[in-house]
């Protein structure tokens, strides 16, 4: 390991080791070259290294709405006097505007005791449960919408709650942090690192992502179950845009409006 | 700390700006002529007197008013200061003030500059509602065991009838709490066009075998001491071991194991050693109990411990609807709030979330809030600080 310690975010090869650690210890143990090496950054040519460092500048330069696009695209998709069940609802601004702009029949579920008060604060019918519990209480296609931002990760049992939502909710809305996206694949790869970035900000022992999954992981999991995805926005460096199957790579966060198929 | 006793914190005397200051209790009589009062159990009833208190002002709309409804050994006295009380076992009342005198008052979550606050006492109780210890006017004494059987929809049908008397058609909030919160729920189902907020502090739609079990060794005692005469005492030594021993037992129950390890654990009464003895105190526990019973038994009338425990083992909120709980919580048209703590295992937490998870499948949208506490049944008592919290902020919307 390097005496200068990690590489800082905006200079990523300043302080790089000349090998990863692993080939490091593989060497000196086993005599073999590690295949890994071929991340080292003296493997990178020039033009590629500029590339990076302009594509770390851009993405760190763009404005961080992470997490807080999604409300917008939410509140202008969803019909006036609709049904909604916020999973994961947080403080319950999202359901709090639902309930006054468009007369949302609104119910919020938060596991957080802060949040459930500030809930209550905003007026927002909110059920302190925890959502690996399941949605038991809830019948089968009773609300029209059902919400789960940035929340999926944090689950214990996240495919089982996908499944729940498509039967309590005639719709689901899901948005994450895509862990495909470019900088998250660099922290890995180059850095060696688990990933920390504007969507993930956590170290790896405090985290409360434990399922992190990639854009096209979800997607191979609605392909495989039936799931329609009727549309999609990402955002990408501080813009939304509608989203494709290609943007696994480059998109920091996704939205996918879904239904049951059959 | 008590189940339906202030707990000990810093109370506002009668002249503090918070408080509701002195009070008075008051009385509507019905019944007094016409066919009387048909219990849901059959029984009939006439006359029927009802103590309660109000605190605040009833605005010109008359729609600001918040029903109280009280534990199971509680009164009408909810706030305020009742310095002479009149009648017996009230002599309690003389060093404390009501019984949610931290939640009610000027600038409490309960605010009575805002809110015109009404509590009432159930009948069956001994806090000036008609109960056994009243007089039946058929016989020119208290009625003791011919009193009739009375049933929490009773209460609430007797209160929704004070309400007509002092002109109130719609509640702004119905509160409660343990049976109180059931009274709460059967007011919301049973007259769900005149309540627009629910509040329910520890209690489920009904309570479990267990809460069951509890009652009925309270009754046995009760029932089984040498003094209890067939409930004819008044006129002799009352049956007070057994409501002694009736109340320690309940109050177990509004404690925890975690509440009563951290207040009194193993420790000794006053001593290092034990004294080896079978019928003295050797434990803190001990003491703390057989104090709640003897303070108890000043304060409460054995008969009535009957009646209430009943009412409260009755209680099922299902049956109006066959058992099914959704379709009585489809009833519902208040907002609602329901509140439990970890701790509490007379009314836990799991139970309570059953008439939550019913108004959900019966698509009503519901607030449910599970505080983390160590003291028990008690916590709704004693939480004041996050009970407040969420009383003030739900009342606001």
């Amino acid at each position: 390991m390097s005496k200068n310690g990690p590489p800082t975010l905006k200079e990523p090869f300043s302080g790089a080791p000349k090998t990863c650690p692993e080939q490091a210890i593989d060497s000196a143990s086993q005599g073999v070259v590690n295949p890994l090496s071929t991340f080292a950054a003296e493997n990178f040519d020039a033009s590629m290294v500029a590339k990076l460092m302009e594509l770390m500048a851009s993405y760190e330069a763009a404005p961080n709405l992470m997490g807080r696009w999604q409300d917008q695209v939410i509140l202008d998709e969803i019909p006036k006097n609709s049904s909604v069940l916020d999973l994961g609802c947080g403080d319950g601004e999202l359901l709090a505007q639902l309930i006054r702009v468009l007369d949302v029949r609104g119910q919020g579920v938060e596991l957080d005791p802060l949040a459930v008060m500030n809930s209550i604060d905003r007026g927002v019918p909110v059920l302190n449960i925890d959502l690996d519990h399941g949605l038991g209480d809830f019948a089968d296609q009773s609300f029209d919408y059902v919400i789960l931002e940035s929340t999926l990760q944090t689950l214990k049992a996240p495919m089982t709650l996908m499944k729940e939502m498509l039967r309590v909710g005639r719709r689901g809305i899901v948005s994450f942090p895509n862990f495909g996206h470019w900088r998250v694949r660099f922290d890995l790869a180059m850095r060696g690192r688990m990933p920390r970035t504007k969507g993930l900000p956590y170290g790896w022992h405090d985290t409360p992502n434990i399922h992190l999954f990639t854009l096209a992981d979800f997607l191979d999991w609605t392909d495989s179950h039936d799931v329609k995805v009727t549309s999609a926005l990402g955002l990408t460096d501080g813009r939304v845009h509608s989203l494709t199957r290609e943007d696994n790579l480059t998109v920091e966060e996704a939205l996918l409006f879904l239904e049951s198929a059959n | 700390m008590s189940v339906d006793g202030p707990s000990e914190k810093p109370v506002h005397g009668p002249d503090h700006p918070q408080s509701v200051g002195h009070v008075q209790p008051r009385k509507a009589v019905f019944f007094e002529s016409g066919p009387p009062l048909k219990l849901e159990a059959g029984g009939c009833l006439a006359p029927v007197e009802i103590e309660f208190e109000t605190y605040g002002h009833l605005n010109p709309e008359r729609d600001n008013a918040i029903f109280i409804c009280h534990a199971l050994t509680g009164d009408a006295h909810a706030a305020g200061w009742d310095s002479n009380p009149l009648g017996p076992l009230r002599s309690y009342r003389k060093n404390k003030p009501g019984w949610w005198d931290e939640v009610i008052g000027p600038g409490k979550p309960i605010d009575t500059r805002h809110f015109f606050v009404i509590c009432a006492n159930v009948i069956g109780s001994c806090y000036g509602s008609t109960g056994p210890l009243s007089i039946n006017p058929e016989t020119g004494q208290p009625y003791g065991l011919s009193f009739p059987v009375v049933t929490v929809g009773d209460w609430a049908r007797l209160h929704m009838m004070l309400l007509d008397h002092l002109g109130i058609d719609s509640l702004y909030a119905v509160v409660g709490g343990s049976v109180g919160g059931q009274q709460a729920l059967e007011i919301a189902l049973g007259w769900p066009e005149r309540v627009r907020r629910l509040i329910i502090l520890s209690a489920g739609y009904r309570i479990t075998a267990q809460g069951l079990g509890f009652n009925s060794v309270a009754r046995h005692a009760i029932v089984n001491d040498p003094n209890f005469n067939g409930g004819h005492y008044y006129s002799g030594q009352p049956p007070l071991m057994g409501l002694a021993a009736a109340r320690m037992l309940a109050h177990i129950t509004y404690l925890s194991e975690e509440s009563m390890g951290h207040k009194f654990g193993r420790r000794l009464q006053d001593k290092s050693q034990p004294d080896f003895t079978l019928t003295g105190v050797e434990f803190e526990v001990e003491s703390y109990l057989k104090h709640q019973g003897e303070s108890f038994v000043q304060r409460y009338d054995p008969n009535s411990y009957l009646y209430i425990t009943r009412a409260m083992d009755y209680y099922d909120a299902s049956l109006r609807t066959d058992g099914d709980l959704t379709r009585a919580a489809a009833l519902l048209q208040a907002k609602t709030m329901v509140v439990s703590f970890s701790s509490d295992w007379l009314f836990p937490p799991e139970l309570c979330r059953e008439l939550v998870s019913a108004m959900c499948r019966a698509g009503r949208a519901v607030t449910y809030v599970d505080i983390p506490s160590r003291y028990g049944h008690d916590a709704f008592l004693v939480e004041t600080e996050t009970v407040s919290r969420l009383i003030d902020s739900f009342l606001r919307h």
